[in-house]
């Protein structure tokens, strides 16, 4: 295997990894502040849809991400009412979005484009390009360095950074300021924070409003970044599989950008090589495609170290003596 | 800096021409049909240590909690220094200078010192200024007040003397005039309570005043400077602590006269019902809980177990009552009535010790007594619903089972005596007596019982000790475990104390002291000799983390 073979593995695995990384530090922030979410998928995938219509329609990407942003913000806020204003099970509330989003993207869809389901494809305008870094044509013919340069970190389009620059940002955030002291105490010990006479109702919204635009930003990528239009069940389990990465993670942001580099390089592995000749057997191209899924199963399972969620996650606060 | 910090320096020359610190009038709250506070009025001078005192459910918590935000009245007024204000929340009730440390303490368990107490009280957006300047105040606090605790400790790694060292401070950090605690003292050893008491005499002397929520007659007597009695939901009377006496304050707690000591004959032990020998038991973390114990119990006798929780006694309740913890490696033997008991395997379950005539009050009567959403008459069967009287064939004789749980909560005089209603909704009492009753009512040949008051009204406990001395005058033998030293010494015959998995001394009742008690219970053998601080145990509970420390030396051949 050749450099320039496991650059594109590497370039393939960062744009593979970028929703998963967003759609992970969405969880990150809900989770932290005690509010289990499994209804990343349902966020994302509307995300996806209002994003992919909205560009479709007004051929501006821009609009489409605010529209992503918004539609993802409104199921959060769903699940806000649902689980901390009514105290509700996160649980239920968060399976109820997954099919809620399911079900109406398709519908709206149809509904408006009635091409079952679909979005029209989008050019141009209509999706995020690639940002060449400065000076990457100049590096490129300088061997190693260029094609690492040119290939691997300049040539994604802007979602890809942002996601990037969330992980520093998410750490100095939770870690170095008053707001992420609160935050991870109100996913410990939210009475603490009661009687501290700081609200926890509004912590907890703040953070799942955070986790609304993250998976907002990971929806419309999927969409208008990675693919070219929205497609009926497009997010196809990344939403659970950035539940995995962020217990493997172990609710920290570094660990996030490692466990979602993880499942993205091994999606890049099955997407270049979709079978491995291993000379006695070749490995079919589904055990390839299934990787991804059988790590969330095996990280899920518990066999990956022992992870301690916030203590108060999947709580509802109630006020007691 | 705010006023408040400078102000607190120097004895109050004239208590009694400053307003009063709080003076509540006419305080009224209801939770649904349930009136947990009537009509409540309460002056408590600046300056103070004020005590409340009264039965569980009497509504002490309730109005404290009204009084730190937690809970909005219904009706009445708060005047704090002489002005009145709407405490809406916990941050009216800080700014108005009342800081409060709850029974359950309110700590984040993975933060450090520093992180939990500038924890809402934070100076800006940014974290590290606030934390060097509560390092910096911490310090002074620590000299000021005796209050020593590493800051960049782990609340989970630290005592629970200190973890309420932290609380304290935390209210103190956030300037507080006013200090309620709740029931302060449950979790200490005698001499971390004696230092508590320090600390608080020294705020008072320093101006601040201090609210003490309490169901131990004892430490009103020992540290407040005027009292008030609550009874179901009302304030029955406010006395200066110096003019009265426990009797009379239990009798108003009550609301008739109580027997204070427990009323019993010195025990006729008889043959060796239990007989344990160099029991060890080392938990799935490898941590050794017990650590090599021996010793017997006689028909006709009750052997009370003293130490701080976390020392063992859980986990040889638990042993003996053939539920350990999982994973858990036992060694040692256990005979009882001559037999030998298994103490692994499948035969080292509940339901054989109960058949073997072991009967089982254990510690948490709420996670291991009863199933809280079960109804009474079913929870006074659990763990006997084999017994041939509650059967026919494979189906339950409800109709029986029904009579004979109405027949026990008569005669243990649950209330209300509903037995329908879900063991959930009786008060903490009522609930031991139904626990009580389904494992006296037994006759069992030894009795296990842990904790048998935590939580249990006044009223209850003289019912309970009554039913326990009963019990061993039938000639049964009683391993009772508490941490309630008081309790100890009053039940028990003969008395061993407990500390790091070991058995570090047995006393007889009637000839020890607390402080020799209290002592043991922190490790110290030499308990003539010692020292007061001597009765302040380790920081931490277990050897696991201070490895380099001497291991401490039980007594004699135990």
């Amino acid at each position: 295997m050749d450099i320039n073979t496991i650059i594109q593995i590497l370039d393939s695995a960062v744009r593979l990894m970028t929703p998963l990384l967003l759609a992970c530090l969405a969880g990150l922030y809900s989770e932290r502040s005690g509010v289990f979410d499994i209804g990343l998928e349902g966020k994302m995938l509307m995300a996806a849809f209002s994003a992919a219509a909205v560009a479709a329609l007004t051929g501006s990407v821009w609009l489409g991400l605010l529209a992503g942003i918004a539609g993802s913000l409104m199921l959060s806020l769903v699940h806000g009412l649902a689980s901390i204003t009514f105290r509700g099970n996160q649980l239920i509330s968060g399976v109820a979005i997954n099919f809620l989003a399911s079900g109406l993207t398709v519908l709206l869809g149809q509904k408006i484009f009635a091409l079952g389901g679909r979005t029209p494809s989008l050019t141009g305008g209509g999706r995020f390009g690639a940002i060449r870094l400065p000076f990457a044509e100049t590096l490129e013919p300088v061997p190693v360095i260029g094609p690492i340069y040119a290939d691997l970190i300049s040539g994604h389009s802007i979602l890809v950074y942002v996601a990037f620059l969330c992980v520093p940002l998410t750490w100095w955030l939770l870690f170095r300021t008053r707001f992420g002291l609160r935050l991870r105490a109100v996913g410990e010990n939210p009475a603490s924070v009661d009687t501290a006479g700081v609200s926890v109702t509004r912590l907890r919204y703040v953070a799942i409003g955070i986790c609304g635009v993250l998976c907002g930003l990971a929806g419309a990528y999927l969409a208008t970044g990675l693919g070219a239009g929205f497609v009926k069940e497009m997010t196809a389990g990344r939403g659970f599989i950035a539940l995995a990465a962020l217990i493997f993670a172990k609710w920290r942001p570094w660990g996030a950008l490692f466990a979602t580099f993880l499942f993205g390089l091994l999606e890049a592995i099955a997407g270049r090589f979709p079978s491995i000749d291993l000379g006695i057997i070749t490995v079919p191209s589904m055990f390839m495609n299934a990787l991804p899924y059988i790590l969330t199963v095996i990280i899920l399972a518990g066999f990956v170290g022992r992870a301690i969620p916030p203590r108060a996650g999947g709580e509802p606060y109630v006020k007691e003596r | 800096m705010p006023a408040a910090d400078t102000m607190g320096g120097g004895p109050v020359s004239a208590p009694h021409a400053a307003p009063p610190a709080i003076e509540l009038s006419g305080i009224s709250k209801s939770f649904g049909p349930v009136q947990a506070n009537k009509d409540i009025d309460l002056t408590v001078a600046k300056g103070s240590i004020h005590g409340i005192i009264g039965e569980n459910g009497a509504g002490k918590s309730t109005l404290m909690s009204i009084l730190y935000g937690f809970y909005k009245p219904d009706r009445g007024e708060i005047r704090v220094n002489g002005r009145a204000i709407q405490i809406t929340d916990s941050m009216t009730a800080i700014r108005a200078g009342i800081g409060m440390v709850f029974q359950h303490f309110k700590l984040v368990r993975n933060f450090t010192v520093l992180e939990n107490i500038i924890l809402g009280a934070e100076d800006g957006p940014m974290l590290r200024p606030s934390l060097a300047r509560a390092r910096t105040r911490l310090r002074e606090l620590a000299e000021e007040y005796e209050l020593q605790v590493d800051p960049d400790e782990v609340i989970e790694e630290l005592s629970v003397g200190h973890q309420q060292r932290v609380e304290i401070l935390k209210a103190l950090y956030r300037q507080a005039d006013i200090l309620i605690l709740d029931e302060p003292t449950g979790v200490l050893t005698p001499a971390e309570a004696d230092h508590l008491f320090r600390i608080l005499r020294g705020l008072r002397d320093e101006g601040k005043t201090i609210i003490l929520i309490t169901h131990k007659l004892r430490e009103i007597m020992e540290i407040t400077d005027t009292v008030s009695v609550m009874r179901r939901g009302e304030m029955v009377a406010s006395v200066t602590t110096a003019e009265t006496s426990p009797e009379e304050l239990a009798e108003l707690m009550v609301g008739r006269k109580v027997l204070m000591e427990v009323d019993k004959q010195p025990a006729a032990p008889g043959e060796t019902v239990l007989s344990v020998r160099d029991l060890r038991l080392v938990d799935d973390e490898g941590v050794e809980r017990i650590r090599g114990i021996s010793f017997d119990i006689r028909e006709g006798e009750i052997v009370g177990i003293a130490g701080v929780s976390g020392n063992g006694q859980t986990q040889l309740l638990e042993l003996l009552g053939g539920f350990p913890e999982k994973g858990a490696t036992v060694g040692g033997e256990v005979v009882m009535n001559g037999h030998s008991l298994d103490l692994t395997g499948t035969k080292s379950d509940a339901a054989t010790r109960r058949a073997r005539g072991i009967g089982h009050v254990p510690e948490d009567r709420q996670d291991e007594g009863l199933i809280m959403d079960f109804a009474a008459w079913e929870n006074v069967a659990f763990g006997y619903h084999h017994a041939p009287e509650y059967g026919r064939g494979v189906f339950m004789d409800r109709a029986a089972i029904r009579r004979d749980a109405e027949a026990k909560i008569e005669r243990f005089d649950v209330r209300p005596p509903n037995p329908d209603l879900a063991a959930r909704n009786f008060s903490g009492g009522n609930q031991q007596k139904i626990v009580v009753a389904r494992e006296v009512e037994r006759n069992p040949d030894l009795l296990l019982i842990g904790q048998p008051t935590r939580g249990v009204d006044i009223g209850a406990i003289e019912f309970i000790h009554k039913r326990i001395v009963e019990l061993r005058d039938a000639g049964k033998a009683v391993l009772l475990v508490s941490v309630e030293l008081d309790e100890i010494m009053s039940l028990s015959d003969r008395i061993l104390v407990m500390f790091d998995g070991l058995i570090m001394g047995e006393r007889q009742a009637a000839t020890t002291t607390p402080g020799e008690l209290g002592l043991l219970m922190a490790g110290v053998t030499d308990t003539e000799n010692a020292r007061d601080e001597d009765g302040i145990p380790p920081e931490h509970s277990h050897p696991v983390d201070r490895p380099d420390e001497a291991t401490p030396r039980p007594e004699g051949g135990h």
